[in-house]
């Protein structure tokens, strides 16, 4: 397909590629482009400058500090699933991106691009939110660290503002924790319908469900009893959308159902 | 390329022939694949990332050559599935295909056969498993896929 006409840029280091972004109207970084292309040739998005990443090496490191997993935003699935820090860290990050679409696009596709994109349906915004990470984002004013909370702002909306890069991805080690994640797909591995990641740690019981409203939904509920996640998220009063896919309704009730398998999964793990 | 820029100058090598083109941004690898290099192995399916029959490797890795600008392999190397053809007949995983009926129309089999040499690479006796989750990004609407996960899996085996 022919793409609308569009300026392309490969910076050298991250400083250039923050420049870049900054300083052209219109500007927008490539990732793994297995979102951006495609929504490209569909004219959903227009981008007048792509700002390529996948030179910049150092966006791509995976490494631990302290009681902390930091993930570069260019890190690709691939590189996660094959990853013995990750693997030793937090293993669900492993479990879940191995699960996202096919090897094709896991070889090419970023934890930054997933997070960026925030599509309500990608796997990784409700599993980041239960496991509480935090944002690290570079603009011309320097560096900031974003909490998983405040990061996700609405349907492809983040903090990450016009002009700034999305840097690396911090996650706690899971320590005692323990997690879970489940999810009801269109086909085996396909796109969500409804998601659910949990997390029972010494903070309490923390679950994330993807694909009810714009962005995750935190739900804490007292415990990991099944009635006590029910009732969790029926508080939660969601009003998720329609589509093709699943009725509101349908959506509403997936909710619990995949709560309540992510919150087991993550007990039995724990013990 | 640090300037932005609607078009550049790229050196891509391909089956171990270095090509090098004046490229749009624009321009999508696989267009690039097909029209300028004239290796019209590489199929277009979709065009929207689902079918896996443009795939082919970049830098030794499985990719959908139709999510990709042609910019981006500007340095790289490629492999089509004209590399697998040889003078001496079909090399094992074609003959495989061929022994088992694992093609019918034939449109998806060279995105197929990229995703199988990939797996194959890294794991010369896969399982049935690994077979269908390495195919997973490839479509296939004659076949039913059994026959060509019996192809892969038979190989090597």
């Amino acid at each position: 397909m022919l793409l609308r006409e569009v300026e392309y840029a490969r910076p050298g280091s991250v400083e250039e590629a923050v420049e870049l972004l900054a300083g052209h109207e219109g500007a927008r970084a490539l990732a793994g482009g297995q979102t951006l292309v495609n929504v490209m040739k569909a004219r959903a998005a227009s981008p007048d400058v792509l700002v390529d990443l996948n030179r910049l090496e150092e966006l791509r490191e995976i490494s631990v500090s302290g009681e902390t997993l930091v993930l570069g935003a260019m890190a690709t699935y691939t590189q996660i699933m094959g990853s013995s820090e990750v693997q030793v860290a937090r293993p669900i990050l492993c479990e879940v991106v191995a699960r996202i679409a096919d090897v094709q696009v896991r070889n090419r596709g970023t934890i930054g691009g997933n997070v960026c994109s925030s599509d309500p349906t990608n796997h990784l915004p409700p599993l980041l939110l239960a496991l509480d990470a935090s944002f690290t984002i570079r603009g011309s004013g320097g560096e900031r660290t974003v909490p998983a909370a405040d990061f996700f702002l609405g349907v492809y909306m983040t903090a990450v503002a016009e002009g700034e890069l999305l840097l690396s991805v911090s996650v706690p080690a899971a320590g005692n924790a323990a997690d879970g994640f489940a999810a009801v797909t269109i086909g085996r591995e396909g796109t969500c319908i409804v998601s659910a990641a949990a997390c029972l740690g010494d903070a309490g019981t923390r679950v994330a469900i993807g694909c009810v409203d714009a962005v995750p939904v935190l739900i804490e509920p007292d415990g990991t009893e099944p009635d006590a996640v029910r009732a969790a998220v029926g508080a939660a009063g969601l009003d998720p959308p329609s589509d093709v896919h699943g009725s509101a309704e349908y959506r509403r009730h997936l909710a619990e159902v995949c709560a309540l398998r992510a919150v087991q999964q993550a007990s039995e793990r724990g013990r | 390329m640090a300037e932005p820029s609607t078009s550049a100058s790229i050196s891509v090598e391909i089956n171990g022939e270095v090509y090098e083109r004046e490229v749009d941004a624009r321009r999508l690898l696989v267009h690039f694949i097909r029209d300028d290099v004239e290796l019209t192995g590489t199929h277009i399916g979709c065009d929207t990332g689902n079918c896996g029959a443009c795939t082919i490797q970049l830098d030794g890795q499985a990719v959908k050559s139709c999510m990709l600008l042609a910019v981006q392999a500007d340095g790289s190397k490629l492999r089509t599935v004209e590399d697998l053809a040889n003078d001496d007949g079909p090399n094992p995983l074609k003959q495989s295909f061929s022994s088992h009926h694992a093609l019918q129309c034939g449109y998806c089999t060279p995105g197929m056969l990229m995703s199988a040499t990939a797996l194959l690479e890294a794991n010369p006796r896969p399982s049935e498993d690994e077979v269908r989750t390495a195919i997973q990004g490839n479509i296939c609407r004659c076949t039913g896929y059994q026959n060509i996960v019996e192809a892969i899996v038979s190989v090597n085996a």
